[in-house]
């Protein structure tokens, strides 16, 4: 049983959800060039914090919703040169702009202006990605495509082990980073 | 060394202190997500939307019909939907988030970027849109960004979120060692000798 608000009632939601979303970036400093561009290069860790915390709390609840039948799973197609091409410029991109694309529009509202002139660069990627999404889609998205798969279809090992493997992992990096990072 | 000018907290209560927890930053991005999905029935994501706008600036240029024609377009039109208002939502959460927090301030070019590359902020600007552009394109070729594919994609298991997460990792990490050199000893030491150079 699904319950999904739709019409008026899912743009009221939008606005809150993304303001939820935008506060939460910003308070995280996960909206601050400094802190993302030091994450590249090792010095702070803030950005894998917030991430891979939200990926496991997030994960828990998404499956159980998932399970009870409260929610359905929304799966990016597995194009995997598209993926590893795309994340791969994703990644250049990210570091020399400083932020991505949500972390991007969060900066512009602090006042940030090489946000904001980064935010003009997105639109032309934009622009670009569409006049040459023909060709993109002929001779990259169609290779090594393995449609919406997940990995425990892949795998075979079960959600609930992937969610206890990641947790214990998330636990160690956190502790090796506390333990490491240098105390203010 | 980690300890930028807005780290420290101006504010001893919860709404107007800088900075929260990280972790408590990145279950309550969970916990929204919880939400966005079993409420809205969509995945949290910010670039398709972001692509969407950026046919609108297309349009003029290209004249309505080859716009009309272009097949990624035809399925992505500008319109105020879900996603858009998501974006504004994010933009006025950071802005009355900073605003309690005292923390809006023009930047043109950030510190980091300034210690290594000097404040012109030609240079900055110049590179901030070259990065945009790079950004989105990638994105959207890989399907989503941080947050559709990196956080959405991730938490569902979707084999794209994970390959996207550790591949964007894997190029960041070289871009930035690429522009701001490694943390190994030689390294330091031309920058202790540089900053001696400086102080001279």
């Amino acid at each position: 049983m699904t319950l999904p608000i739709t019409g008026t009632g899912s743009l009221a939601l939008a606005v809150v959800f993304g303001f939820i979303f935008g506060l939460l970036l910003q308070r995280g400093r996960v909206a601050d060039y400094n802190v993302i561009v030091n994450q590249f290069r090792l010095k702070d860790f803030t950005v894998l914090k917030v991430m891979f915390t939200a990926i496991v709390v997030g994960g828990i609840g998404v499956l159980a919703l998932h399970n009870w039948g409260y929610a359905a799973y929304h799966i990016k197609p597995a194009n995997v040169l598209g993926v590893v091409l795309g994340a791969g410029i994703f990644g250049v991109g990210m570091v020399t702009y400083g932020y991505c694309p949500g972390t991007g529009i969060a900066a512009v509202a602090t006042g940030s202006i090489h946000a904001l002139v980064g935010f003009a660069g997105m639109l032309l990627g934009g622009i670009l990605y569409a006049l040459s999404f023909p060709w993109v889609k002929e001779h990259i998205l169609n290779v090594a495509a393995y449609g919406k798969v997940r990995l425990p279809d892949v795998t075979g090992i079960a959600d609930w082990v992937w969610f206890v493997v990641l947790g214990c992992i998330a636990i160690v990096i956190f502790i090796v980073i506390e333990r490491l990072s240098p105390k203010p | 060394m980690s300890q930028e000018p807005n780290a420290v907290a101006r504010g001893n209560g919860f709404i107007t202190r800088s900075r929260w927890n990280p972790y408590v930053v990145g279950a309550g991005i969970g916990l929204l997500s919880w939400a966005v999905f079993a409420i809205v029935n969509a995945p949290l994501g910010v670039s398709t939307s972001v692509s969407q706008w950026s046919g609108l600036a297309a349009e003029p240029i290209m004249g309505a019909d080859r716009f009309r024609a272009n097949p990624y377009w035809a399925k992505h039109l500008p319109k105020w939907d879900y996603g858009t208002l998501f974006l504004i939502g994010t933009f006025l959460g950071a802005l009355v988030g900073a605003w309690l927090s005292r923390d809006l301030r023009i930047e043109v070019v950030p510190k980091v970027w300034q210690d290594r590359f000097g404040s012109s902020p030609t240079k900055r600007l110049t590179v901030a849109f070259l990065g945009g552009v790079l950004a989105m394109y990638g994105a959207r070729m890989a399907g989503g960004c941080t947050s559709g594919n990196g956080l959405s994609g991730s938490m569902q298991l979707a084999v794209s979120g994970w390959i996207f997460f550790l591949t964007m990792f894997a190029t960041g990490l070289m871009t930035a060692w690429l522009m701001f050199g490694c943390k190994c000893s030689s390294c330091q030491l031309s920058n202790a000798e540089s900053q001696k150079d400086g102080e001279k």
